[in-house]
């Protein structure tokens, strides 16, 4: 991989009580790049992009070995989580808009983070829809409820929520599984565009949505990363036969 | 066969018990509103409305008597007010620690806790209140510790389980998505909980508050043994003296009032009625917003 590492994982394992969700897990995950988690439910996969920001450390029972580096700092060590947080930013799967208006949707992590200026504010606000390419649509509507946009426009706008801290990186659980396709379209062409400036992890249940916008691919199966490389070479000529099977619609 | 006529007559006797069941309460009110209002509302129209809700001179045995109330309403005002003042503050955060802070061998205490304070029985509110609040705010401020402040520490304690448990219910049933949504941002776990998920249940939190005032507004046991009981029109910085309270003026004079002067107090309980009346519309106004 030519670019830079962002995460490098090393020997992750993960246990929610005595189950064992993540298995030996070794990876590194570029900058400025897409990089796409498959494999059918319950394989961890979910799990581990959780595990990058830490929002495991919210599950009672959760334990973990091994190490994440991000910059080459673990993430366990003497950091302080919320500082993490902040740099990794997260979509989830259902939009989970904050039941307030647009504008202080946005303006709530900067203010938690100690922005006060109004000035200020009002331009994260308009910076961060712009990025998430949804200013046009929503200029006019910043004092309205989040909760009255459409499923689509809310996802765009819980991105545009995540950029206003400006994040070194994205996960994004699933952000399309509750979307129609024209929706799925827009976040689409939205991660692709958001790559130049930030390093991009997506979970997916859609093999296609997989080739259609990341870099690198990683496989997983009941919680082990089973193949991991380049997105044209897996799904075109898998090395492992599993893979093979899961691409191919055998299973899963 | 037998199964078959037995469940074919179950099902209208059953039918017919819950209409019954139900109309009882809805009976027990209309009846409660008929004879109140029609016994009531003579009164206040013989006094004159204007006498009875603005007259500040309340002398039943004088010779004409006064009916004046205005110092009972506003009583009633300023122990709910202070209730509210005491009650809500600590309700709200005890109802955020109870979701969101308390460690789950605490809550397995706090909760029956919290709960046996709602099931307290108010005269025994109103002997605590006389034991220990009374002397507690004559030894700190001063007079005899009969005021609108004790009736109000009181009553602010009083609210507390109401305050506490619809809250701590409003705030649990915001969905854990959106907690995570502010944790994910870097936000800390006090963050999260005041600024996104408490203000998320702010239609819950004031339905509480007004159940809240609703029970300050009729408490009658209680405030009777702590307030004073001076039927006098008090400004709001004479809070260190005795008022009345609407609930505690018919209690305090149905036992030996007749004529003019029992259904003054009937008129009384009229006005009573209304006010609870306009707390639970202002509910149930609330609620309805909260489901759309």
């Amino acid at each position: 991989m030519k670019k830079p590492k962002k995460f490098s994982i090393q020997e992750f394992d993960l246990w929610y009580n005595d189950f064992h969700a993540l298995k030996n897990i070794n990876m590194d995950i570029p900058s400025n790049m897409i990089t796409a988690f498959i494999g059918p439910s319950g394989c961890g996969k979910s799990t581990l992009i959780k595990s990058l920001n830490r929002m495991n450390d919210l599950v009672e029972g959760c334990k973990i070995s091994g190490s994440v580096l991000l910059d080459d700092e673990s993430i366990h060590g003497n950091i302080d989580v919320n500082a993490l947080r902040k740099r990794v930013g997260m979509v989830f799967q259902k939009p989970n808009p904050f039941p307030m208006s647009v504008y202080d949707n946005i303006a709530y992590a900067p203010r938690t983070h100690g922005i006060k200026s109004k000035f200020k504010l009002n331009e994260i606000v308009e910076q961060s829809l712009q990025n998430a390419a949804i200013w046009d649509e929503l200029k006019d509507r910043l004092k309205k409820s989040a909760l009255s946009l459409s499923g689509g426009q809310q996802q765009r706008l819980c991105i545009a929520r995540a950029l206003s801290v400006q994040p070194d990186v994205l996960l994004m659980d699933e952000p399309t599984s509750a979307l129609d396709p024209i929706s799925t379209a827009k976040i689409e062409e939205l991660v692709i565009k958001l790559k130049n400036d930030y390093t991009i992890v997506i979970v997916t249940h859609n093999m296609q949505q997989a080739t259609r916008i990341s870099d690198n691919t990683g496989f997983f199966l009941l919680g082990e990363l089973i193949e991991y490389g380049d997105t044209q070479q897996i799904f075109s000529i898998p090395r492992d036969k599993k893979t093979e099977d899961y691409i191919t619609g055998r299973f899963g | 066969m037998g199964q078959r006529s037995l469940s074919h007559y179950m099902e209208p006797a059953a039918k017919i018990l819950f209409i019954l069941s139900a109309s009882a309460a809805i009976i027990a009110v209309g009846l409660i509103c008929v004879f109140l209002f029609m016994q009531g509302l003579p009164a206040i129209w013989n006094i004159g409305v204007f006498n009875f809700l603005l007259g500040t001179d309340w002398r039943p045995t004088w010779n004409p008597p006064l009916f004046g109330i205005l110092p009972m309403i506003v009583g009633s005002l300023y122990v709910t007010a202070g209730a509210i003042l005491f009650g809500v503050p600590i309700g709200i955060f005890a109802a955020a620690f109870m979701a969101k802070f308390c460690p789950a061998p605490l809550y397995k205490i706090l909760k029956p806790a919290i709960n046996l304070l709602a099931g307290i029985p108010s005269v025994v509110y109103g002997y605590f209140g006389m034991t220990v609040l009374v002397p507690f705010v004559r030894e700190i401020f001063g007079g005899t510790g009969n005021s609108i402040l004790t009736a109000s520490l009181l009553l602010g304690m009083m609210i507390l389980p109401t305050i506490i448990t619809i809250s701590e219910s409003a705030i649990r049933a915001i969905p854990s998505e959106i907690y995570e949504g502010a944790i994910a941002l870097g936000a800390s776990h006090e963050n999260a909980t005041f600024r996104v998920v408490l203000p998320a249940a702010k239609s819950g939190v004031m339905a509480s508050i007004i159940l809240g005032i609703g029970r300050a507004v009729g408490e009658t046991m209680a405030v009777r043994m702590v307030a004073g009981n001076q039927a006098v029109l008090r400004m709001p910085h004479e809070f260190l003296s005795g008022t009345r309270t609407l609930t505690a003026n018919i209690v305090l004079e149905l036992g030996y009032a007749y004529g003019d002067h029992r259904a003054s107090l009937i008129a009384t309980g009229v006005v009573l009625f209304v006010f609870v009346m306009l707390i639970n519309t202002l509910f149930s106004l609330l609620k309805k917003k909260d489901g759309v």
